[in-house]
């Protein structure tokens, strides 16, 4: 083989092997954020591979459409989207250049994971943009709740199982192991939250209403005064002093926000305090998986409301 | 009175009254007990329909031991319309489907999202080359987008200007097509460089740049009817795709088709790298050719001319993930190269912007550009400019922008002008591809 014989046949391998991710026999899964990529990999074990597109530690809502994307999405058996309106401003031209007859919306290989689980905040009247920026079909931060991560992990479960018959038992299995282990991990969860049952705090933004629901917690109010409309100053003002009336003391923060108003709404309410969770797995180093996202929101949470409150 | 009588009447009546209240009290026991009664059994009656539901519920669920989920409050309330007959015969849903938001939405469910983009311009200061209105509305986007079918989408923009409706992109996508094609059928922006694919109120200034106003055919560029097909280069290293277009070969005062064969032709290449989470590099390289109006005289094309574009395109883009929506930074450059056959031999022109614009804050982006560029038909007049533009977001859905531009043209002339911007979109939308 000659010199020219050997690069011509190196670059038609290398080309190749862009697209032979499925030569092991595993499903190529790609997901919307990293909380999805977590419950799928909790289910589909060695038998997948999944790619997140979105990073935990930015906003879900603002994610470019990256040609790079395009590339993993193109070679998706499956792609498991958030929904509910979260990915509107960058998922469908992601899907649609894909070129992946598999993934479109309707095709098998199409999961919306908010399909089955518990959507809160849907509104029921007339919305406008007046509102901010509201969601018209729910909250799309659901699976801030171990129950709608159970109620996901059972959809990836079934959807595993249709595209890779062959397997269904095995990711049945998984499921099943997911499952016990959440189970457990939400009584310690209960029992570090129980104490706190009740106490009213703000959020920066509508993130966590599943969340706070699910372990007790009142969201009392907003440091944005509508949804994805920067803080105002007289929003602030009232802000402050609502707080300081219902002697709310804790302000939870994404990650991907200016601590800047929140800290000064905090300096000005007595014992005020500014707590960064992580909404997403990948939201901070630690938390590398679905589990771990509560436990470290859970230990997180409970600290901080132990010292404001003083239970 | 007698004294006597009196106490004795004083006493029947306590006694009457008391005997009065007491029945009405034993009545109003009476009552109580009935109404609770019918709450009790209302309340037994419910308890065994939700009991009754929630067996279905974790039934459907699959019994898989889970603990059953918090019902969806929602979705017991939630109202829900009957698909039309026959959508699922198109790949549709069958069923009822739940209305989100109003009631009033049910009307829109198969409707297409609908968006309005208005466009109003201002002017201030002198430019007697090329001089722009003091107020206008050039142009209000309207688009309607909708999927087809599990096949194709389709995607219609509307420019309403003051004079007069246009057809500004209205074409079909097929997603699906074997041969990893993405293939588009209709009128479109040609796929030549960057600035001649985005639609205006995409474009971070008020106004287009030299080069695209005296090579590219200006704001309405290349965009004709035809058909594309783009396709992806896999390779392990970078994203490549390649794309080819065939039009009829009308694109304002850039290519004029006078016969059935005077067809145009655009082909692009388009690299793509992440440097990192967090900056990326896109290049891009074009090219156009079509028969252009130099030879037509009385409607007739005399002269047989075409027009050759060539075009490099660089951007580099820094968005930090963390903080993406209070910094990003965009650095673009572009080089168009025209060969324009006309009357007296080939004009070669060359032309070029290269710009930055940072977002500074949330809402705050500032930026600058400069332009030079020569005319196609005329090579050897010469126009070079610059601009500073600061724009301010009130939310996603709105902007105002301020630009200063200086504009040396080639006749001598100086235009020093202040150009304002309000955009603002009603609607929903579609996102941008990247």
């Amino acid at each position: 083989m000659n010199v020219r014989t050997s690069v011509v046949v190196g670059i038609l391998a290398a080309c190749l092997a862009g697209t032979t991710a499925n030569a092991q026999g595993k499903l190529n899964v790609v997901t919307s954020t990293e909380d999805l990529a977590s419950i799928a990999r909790d289910v589909g074990g060695d038998k997948v591979n999944v790619t997140a597109l979105a990073k935990g530690y930015q906003d879900p809502h603002f994610v470019e459409p990256k040609p790079s994307f395009i590339l993993a999405v193109n070679r998706a058996a499956l792609y498991i989207a958030v929904g509910r309106e979260l990915e509107i401003g960058w998922l469908p031209p992601l899907v649609t250049s894909s070129r992946n007859a598999k993934i479109q919306p309707g095709a098998p290989g199409y999961l919306d994971a908010s399909l089955n689980v518990r959507i809160l905040e849907i509104p029921t009247g007339q919305i406008t943009r007046a509102m901010g920026d509201v969601h018209p079909l729910g909250n799309p931060h659901y699976w801030l709740e171990p129950g709608n991560g159970r109620l996901i992990a059972q959809a990836v479960r079934n959807k595993l199982g249709e595209l890779a018959p062959a397997d269904k038992a095995y990711f049945a299995q998984r499921y099943d192991d997911f499952d016990r282990r959440l189970a457990a991990a939400e009584k310690r969860w209960d029992a570090a939250m129980a104490p706190y049952k009740g106490t009213r705090v703000v959020t920066y933004h509508r993130s966590w209403p599943n969340f706070m629901a699910r372990f007790g917690l009142e969201v009392a109010g907003y440091v944005e005064p509508k949804p994805g409309i920067p803080p105002s100053p007289s929003h602030t003002l009232d802000l402050v002093e609502e707080m300081k009336r219902s002697g709310i003391k804790l302000i939870v923060v994404e990650p991907y926000f200016s601590l800047k108003t929140p800290q000064a709404i905090a300096s000005q309410v007595p014992g005020g305090k500014v707590l960064v969770l992580a909404p997403s797995v990948g939201g901070v180093k630690e938390v590398t998986d679905y589990i771990q996202l509560f436990e470290y929101d859970v230990n997180l949470l409970a600290g901080a409301l132990k010292q404001v409150t003083g239970k | 009175m007698h004294r006597r009588t009196l106490v004795s009447a004083l006493v029947l009546l306590v006694g009457v009254t008391n005997s009065a209240r007491v029945d009405a009290q034993t009545a109003d026991v009476q009552a109580l007990r009935q109404e609770i009664e019918q709450l009790r059994k209302e309340f037994e009656t419910i308890q065994q329909q939700y009991g009754e539901r929630l067996s279905a519920l974790e039934a459907r669920l699959g019994g898989q031991g889970a603990p059953a989920p918090a019902t969806p409050d929602a979705a017991q309330q939630q109202p829900t319309v009957e698909v039309p007959p026959g959508a699922a015969g198109a790949g549709g849903p069958t069923g009822a489907l739940p209305i989100y938001g109003s009631v009033a939405a049910a009307s829109k469910i198969f409707n297409p999202d609908i968006a309005v983009i208005g466009n109003f311009l201002g002017a201030a200061g002198t430019n007697h080359i090329n001089p722009s209105p003091a107020l206008e509305m050039p142009e209000s986007e309207a688009s309607f987008q909708a999927i087809v079918d599990p096949y194709a989408r389709a995607d219609f923009f509307m420019a309403f200007g003051e004079e007069g409706v246009e057809l500004e992109e209205g074409f079909l996508t097929l997603p699906t097509i074997p041969g990893g094609l993405l293939v588009k059928v209709g009128k479109t922006r040609a796929v030549f460089g960057k600035v001649n694919t985005l639609h205006s109120h995409q474009v971070p200034w008020t106004d287009r740049p030299l080069v695209t106003n005296n090579l590219v055919g200006g704001e309405e560029g290349i965009a004709d009817a035809g058909i594309s097909a783009a396709r992806l280069i896999t390779n392990p290293w970078i994203f490549l795709e390649a794309t080819g277009q065939v039009y009829r070969g009308d694109a304002g005062d850039i290519f004029r088709s006078s016969t059935r064969g005077d067809l145009s032709y655009v082909g692009h290449l388009r690299a793509y790298q992440d440097l990192t989470d967090d900056t990326n590099v896109d290049l891009g390289l074009s090219y156009a050719r079509g028969h252009n109006a130099a030879g037509v005289i009385d409607d007739v094309d005399e002269g047989r001319f075409a027009t050759d574009l060539w075009g490099v395109d660089a951007t580099v883009r820094w968005r930090p993930l963390q903080r993406a929506i209070y910094n990003s930074l965009l650095g673009r450059a572009e080089l168009i190269w025209s060969r324009r056959g006309q009357f007296g031999g080939r004009e070669r022109a060359l032309g070029y912007y290269g710009s930055a614009d940072y977002q500074f804050a949330r809402r705050w982006f500032v930026g600058g550009r400069y332009d030079r560029s020569e005319r196609a038909e005329d090579a050897t007049l010469r126009d070079t400019g610059g601009s500073l533009v600061l724009t301010f977001w009130p939310s996603e859905f709105s902007q105002v922008r301020g630009q200063y531009r200086r504009t040396r043209y080639a006749e001598g002339e100086d235009a020093n002008e202040f150009l304002f911007q309000f955009q603002f979109s009603i609607g929903a939308h579609g996102a941008h591809p990247f």
